[in-house]
């Protein structure tokens, strides 16, 4: 990662701050009522909720691709508008939003993170191309460089858009459910990359429903439905209570009972997924009976903490 | 012989038709591209339809057509954008109800105040009897497309790949929309003198069609597609001499036999190339020691 001038004053404002947005479409649906949180710099920060939560539409709203009708995004005290002028944000789209045979190459893909310091007519410069081709290797994918982008797997695909965030030298990085369809490696590899971006003073906020990973290598979550139910460090934030909240019905209590040794309690566990019917066996092979959680689930969304 | 192969060059009619030809054909391939891509290749043909109201108030009022068609064009483009954000309509339902609503004014206008400008010149266009006037609007247009497309490109094409990254760079999305929209909507007002409302979507969308299937490079593309549609616009133009038919469908003709060869033959994506590597696949499957039968044999 290329470190550009940095000022750390000491009453720096937040590096992204949401106050009281909401988000109401054209067709009268509120995806977002009230969502408040902030982040500062080296962080990684994971995005929780169940699918329509409102993920992708907060991060529409700090992309400027929808106006707030109430509230607003703040990036580094100022307005959205003006951190994208700058190229301030760089973004990692989700797999299904891309179009994967667009007539472009894994190296047209990394120009693209430079497009916001080159002239008009877009017309990359050598310290341009020297940017791409060191953030396609940085992610190990520098000898595909002539590849369209749809002939590559899952994991190389990913790594690329990831180049072409680094390529950018942007400060902020938001990554939209980044492990779907990615190998083990890749994860590992993704997360090592988002790890030394942190180090480097680098806002990273990873949207993911994939709730295993979050502890792993996020610092910080904030967990939506609808609205922020919760925002904090991990440590005190990912809290099985207000994941409750968070995935309501979704929420599984777990019963593993295969002892053959009479009288000895059974090892009840609770699986956080949003994977409605997971399958979980125990070491005999024998599927765990596997019930609904109550209580919490039902009050989901409804009592907003913070 | 040769003789008889200069005789459209001679003509001045021809020659002016034939070139405007080529000059719309080349605006709308380079157009062509971005529409493809931009999966428009229906509002193309709706923009094209919902200017002839446009058309018919310009006669009658004596105005330059393309302004009426243009103004018309991108009233109904505003109208469409209107209604598919306010309900839960599909896109192309909203597409067709709003096109074809204009096309009907148009068509009852026309009928109504029947004035200097003939249906089917609007319909099937009229290249040989193209007014020096409205030589002059094409000119326009085309140019300024031209124009446009040439300093503009790269941020169009990152726009219709990755709107949010062109967003992050600090590209202007809502601009580039706009800008796309307006040059669809000019570049259909252009094309309606050479091949009518109802080829233009062709020209619109066949080149660029063809040349995606030719290469995995955007800036070739572009390239590939520009040259169609001036080859098929000037082989297209010149023969209709010959064969006393209409020069707007001698061009689209063309145009969709070069598609045709193209799907077939294409080194990477045609049909040809994709049984090759599927037989390749099932070769190789027989040859493996535990193959499963072939389905469909």
């Amino acid at each position: 990662m290329i470190s550009s001038a940095h000022s750390t004053t000491v009453d720096q404002p937040p590096v992204i701050e949401a106050r009281g947005v909401t988000v109401a479409y054209a067709n009268g649906h509120v995806a977002l009522r009230d969502a408040s949180f902030s982040l500062g710099g080296g962080t990684i920060c994971g995005l929780v909720g169940i699918n329509g939560s409102g993920k992708s539409t907060l991060f529409k709203a700090i992309m400027g691709f929808v106006v707030p009708a109430a509230g607003s995004v703040l990036i580094d005290g100022a307005p959205v508008a003006k951190a994208h002028r700058r190229a301030k944000v760089a973004y990692v789209p989700q797999s299904e939003d891309v179009d994967w045979s667009f007539p472009v190459s894994v190296w047209d893909v990394a120009l693209m993170g430079r497009y916001g310091s080159m002239g008009f007519l877009r017309i990359a410069r050598a310290e341009d191309k020297r940017l791409a081709m060191q953030a396609l290797e940085q992610v190990g994918v520098a000898d595909l460089r002539n590849r369209q982008i749809g002939e590559l797997s899952g994991g190389q695909r990913k790594r690329v858009f990831l180049a072409r965030a680094l390529a950018q030298g942007a400060r902020i990085i938001l990554l939209d459910e980044p492990f779907t369809g990615v190998d083990v490696r890749t994860e590992a590899a993704i997360i090592a990359l988002l790890e030394r971006l942190r180090s480097d003073g680098c806002t990273v906020l990873v949207s993911t429903h994939n709730l295993g990973s979050v502890p792993r290598f996020c610092d910080r979550v904030v967990i939506i439905n609808r609205t922020v139910l919760a925002a904090g460090p991990t440590a005190t934030t990912f809290t099985r209570d207000n994941l409750a909240m968070a995935f309501g019905g979704a929420l599984r209590r777990l019963r593993v009972d295969h002892t053959d040794i009479p009288g000895a309690s059974c090892n009840e566990l609770t699986v956080l997924t949003d994977d409605e019917n997971a399958l979980i066996m125990g070491d005999d092979g024998l599927p765990a009976a596997n019930e609904p959680l109550q209580g919490e689930g039902d009050g989901a969304g409804r009592g907003v903490r913070r | 012989m040769i003789e008889v192969l200069l005789q459209p060059l001679q003509s001045e009619f021809m020659l002016k038709a034939i070139g405007v030809s080529v000059l719309i054909g080349l605006t709308c391939a380079a157009l062509s591209c971005f529409v493809t891509l931009k999966g428009w290749s229906l509002m193309g043909d709706a923009l094209s339809h919902a200017v002839v109201p446009g058309v018919s108030i310009a006669y009658a009022v004596k105005t330059p057509f393309a302004l009426g068609a243009f103004a018309s064009g991108m009233i109904a483009a505003g109208v469409m954008g209107f209604v598919k954000e306010r309900t839960r309509l599909r896109e192309d339902a909203v597409i067709g109800i709003v096109f074809t609503t204009f096309f009907a004014l148009g068509l009852l206008l026309i009928s109504l105040f029947p004035a200097s400008i003939n249906l089917k010149t609007i319909v099937f266009g009229n290249i040989l009897g193209i007014a020096d006037a409205d030589v002059a609007q094409v000119v326009a247009i085309s140019v300024v497309t031209l124009g446009t497309l040439a300093v503009l490109w790269k941020d169009l094409a990152l726009f219709l790949f990755d709107p949010s990254h062109a967003r992050a760079v600090g590209l202007k999305t809502r601009f580039l929309h706009g800008v796309l929209l307006t040059l669809l909507a000019a570049t259909a007002v252009a094309s309606l003198q050479a091949v009518g409302a109802c080829l233009v979507v062709a020209m619109l969308v066949t080149p660029g069609a063809t040349a995606y299937l030719l290469t995995d490079r955007f800036g070739v593309m572009m390239v590939i597609a520009m040259m169609i549609g001036v080859l098929t616009a000037a082989v297209g133009g010149y023969a209709s001499y010959f064969v006393n038919g209409s020069t707007g469908g001698c061009i689209v003709v063309l145009q969709t036999l070069l598609f045709l060869i193209t799907l077939a033959v294409a080194p990477k994506h045609g049909v040809l190339a994709a049984r090759r590597r599927r037989s390749a696949v099932q070769r190789a499957g027989a040859d493996a020691p535990d193959s499963v039968p072939r389905e469909g044999v």
